[in-house]
């Protein structure tokens, strides 16, 4: 499964950079969602990946780190998801305001000759 | 009172996000409430941190760091905010500055668009929680705060060279922040903790086969910052930023770059402190170069400017990367001169941000119109053409104040004689000097190969923003300046004649505030301390009400 997660975020990681090098506003915006989803998994991961272990105390289980799994990752990726999703949502309004002050989807606001 | 006195350090954060959900609530209508309302707060924002910076203070030894335990929370698990004299320091800058954004704007700014004004204060709330947070994600949320205002009130008042610069400016930082949340998350991996003195006091006990991994993670964390701190080659963003902003916003902006600066000062003294410093230092050797091209670009880029603003814009990349450098040496003393370097750099590019505003004003009234352009032909311009219309008219009051304003903020960003950017420059040298080395040298070798260095730019970047300035000013003063007549509003000469003021009282009391200075050094030199202070802060007990209030009271 580490293996597997791993090669996700990568190509995912991959991915997003090459987005965001291209000069079109569009892939540049997809290129940062898809980076902040790669990082959200990154961190998703930092915090050993267990199958099936809940996060927070439960009555029955033993007290001990055998029968749980770190509940700060997930609670850092709650945060970070909403603020990335927040600041994401501000970048395109922005996109569209460059989009109607000058008629191209260029970021320079101007095609290149 | 005496019973508020310990819950002071949250006023800085709590204050200007009272102040933005009161102003939105009074809603786009009543925008003279709103002015004296942000105004009010903006000062007392001022007095608080002056509070803070006393109380600190004069607390000495141990207790020169104040710790308050949110919610109750001990330490390594709760979020601490932490007062010492480098973050009381920083919270007395930011509560100058934005006074002086903050009266500049009732001059017309605040009512161009919308939100300004809680957006004003949002970002202070954000400017004050990131210098006084003691905890690695609480610092990236504070971080996100002041940058989620910061692209609303870049955009402020619109058109076409905001949105353009903006748009890059977001990208940039929307990137930065993807990186400061992978160096977090692999500090989390190693460490298992992210309360900043808690790794602190943990960086010794690291398993060798872990190392690499916390490295990788600062350096990752490292980066995040620099790019807010505007070092080489990551700076493109800042100039067209700032330079296409509004006035008050860019002068409230040069706080920005210092908080990508706090960070990288206060996580190095903590994480990789000198004690297991070897001769070659985690991070120093980058930030000794990438400081030293930093003041190269910058002073290559005011030598290149003409309008004021980006002249503005290229002395913070300057003042950056002289911190940058001052900081890499490792020395208390170059760190002490360096951190009255950050006082009165900020304030004069905060104020010279002002003028160009007040400038660019008088070029676009009616004559003069091609004096704005960057590529205007200014050889061909010749006042002997112009000497008749200059005789025999009167000189206006707000032409002589731009003229004095802008001479002032010439000679303390240049760091001539007298006012304090001369002060902190020989400051600076001296320390060079008398610390004798880099890095790299050995004890008798004198002065390195990297000091002399740092001491010809440091000089070099003087003169070239003498002579930078010195041209803008007399194309914008002299040239133009007999012709047209800026409109200049009493709140905005207010405002710049209080930045100004404020150098001047660091210049007067020079040797107070170095002391302070040296002082704040010398405790980020024993991060020790800090860690010791934070970690042994104990909860305060509950008042006794019932067993079952007892119970519920966290450890």
């Amino acid at each position: 499964m580490e293996v597997l997660l791993a090669l996700v975020i990568g190509v995912m990681a991959g991915a997003a950079v090459w987005l965001v090098l291209r000069p079109r506003t569009f892939q540049v915006i997809m290129g940062l969602t898809l980076l902040s989803y790669a990082v959200n998994l990154f961190i998703f991961s930092v915090g050993s990946i267990f199958i099936d272990k809940p996060p927070i105390v439960t009555p029955g289980l033993a007290p001990n780190l055998e029968s749980y799994t770190d509940p700060m990752a997930q609670s850092l990726v709650l945060t970070a998801i909403v603020i990335g999703f927040a600041t994401t949502a501000l970048f395109l309004v922005v996109l569209l305001a460059l989009r109607g002050l000058s008629g191209t989807d260029h970021v320079d606001g101007r095609e290149e000759s | 009172m005496t019973l508020l006195l310990p819950h002071l350090i949250v006023a800085p954060v709590v204050l200007p996000l009272l102040t933005a959900a009161v102003l939105l609530l009074l809603g786009e209508r009543r925008r003279r409430l709103q002015s004296i309302l942000s105004v009010v707060a903006t000062v007392t924002g001022l007095l608080v941190a002056v509070a803070i910076l006393i109380r600190v203070d004069a607390g000495g030894g141990r207790a020169a760091i104040d710790v308050y335990l949110a919610s109750n929370w001990e330490a390594p698990f709760g979020i601490v905010l932490v007062a010492d004299r480098l973050s009381a320091l920083m919270l007395v800058l930011v509560g100058c500055v934005s006074v002086g954004a903050a009266l500049y704007a009732e001059g017309g700014w605040g009512r161009v668009g919308v939100y300004f004004h809680p957006l004003f204060q949002l970002q202070l709330m954000g400017l004050n929680g990131a210098f006084l947070t003691g905890d690695l994600f609480n610092l990236f949320v504070f971080f996100e705060v002041l940058l989620a205002a910061s692209y609303g009130l870049q955009l402020h008042g619109s058109g076409w060279p905001r949105v353009r610069s903006g748009l890059q400016y977001i990208a940039v930082n929307l990137l930065a922040s993807s990186l400061f949340l992978i160096g977090l998350a692999v500090l989390y991996g190693v460490m298992g903790t992210l309360s900043m003195a808690d790794i602190a006091s943990k960086t010794g006990g690291i398993p060798a086969h872990d190392l690499g991994l916390f490295y990788a993670g600062s350096a990752i964390l490292a980066v995040a910052f620099l790019v807010k701190a505007a070092i080489w080659p990551l700076n493109a963003w800042l100039v067209p930023a700032y330079a296409a902003t509004s006035a008050p916003v860019a002068a409230l902006f040069a706080l920005m770059t210092k908080v990508g600066i706090y960070a990288i000062l206060r996580l190095w003294s903590l994480f990789f402190p000198a004690a297991i410093a070897a001769p070659t230092h985690f991070g120093a050797s980058a930030l000794l170069v990438g400081g030293l091209a930093t003041i190269a670009f910058g002073t290559v880029g005011l030598l290149a400017s003409i309008r004021i603003s980006r002249i503005a814009g290229f002395s913070i990349i300057v003042s950056s990367g002289t911190l940058l450098t001052a900081f890499a040496l490792r020395s208390a003393l170059v760190t002490g001169a360096a951190l009255y370097y950050v006082l009165s750099a900020t304030l004069a590019v905060s104020a010279i941000f002002l003028i160009a505003e007040l400038a660019r004003r008088g070029d676009t009234a009616p004559r003069a119109s091609s004096l704005d352009a960057e590529d205007a032909a200014s050889e061909d311009t010749n006042l002997d053409d112009e000497e008749a219309p200059l005789i025999g008219r009167a000189f206006r009051l707000s032409l002589a104040l731009m003229g004095l304003g802008f001479i002032c903020c010439a000679v303390l960003i240049a760091g001539l004689p007298p006012l304090s950017g001369f002060i902190a420059k020989v400051a600076l040298l001296s320390a060079i000097v008398t610390a004798g080395a880099g890095p790299i040298a050995t004890p008798m070798s004198g002065l390195s190969a990297t000091a002399w260095t740092f001491v010809a730019m440091l000089l070099l970047s003087g003169l070239v923003a003498m002579v930078s300035l010195a041209r803008a000013g007399v194309r914008h003063f002299w040239s133009a300046g007999g012709s047209t007549v800026p409109q200049v509003k009493v709140p905005e000469a207010l405002s710049l004649f209080l930045l100004l003021f404020a150098c001047g009282l660091l210049t007067v009391y020079a040797e107070p505030v170095l002391r302070y200075t040296r002082s704040t050094a010398a405790e980020l030199y024993t991060p020790a301390t800090y860690v010791d202070t934070v970690l042994a802060t104990r909860a305060r007990p509950a008042p006794a009400r019932s067993a079952s209030a007892e119970l519920s009271e966290p450890p």
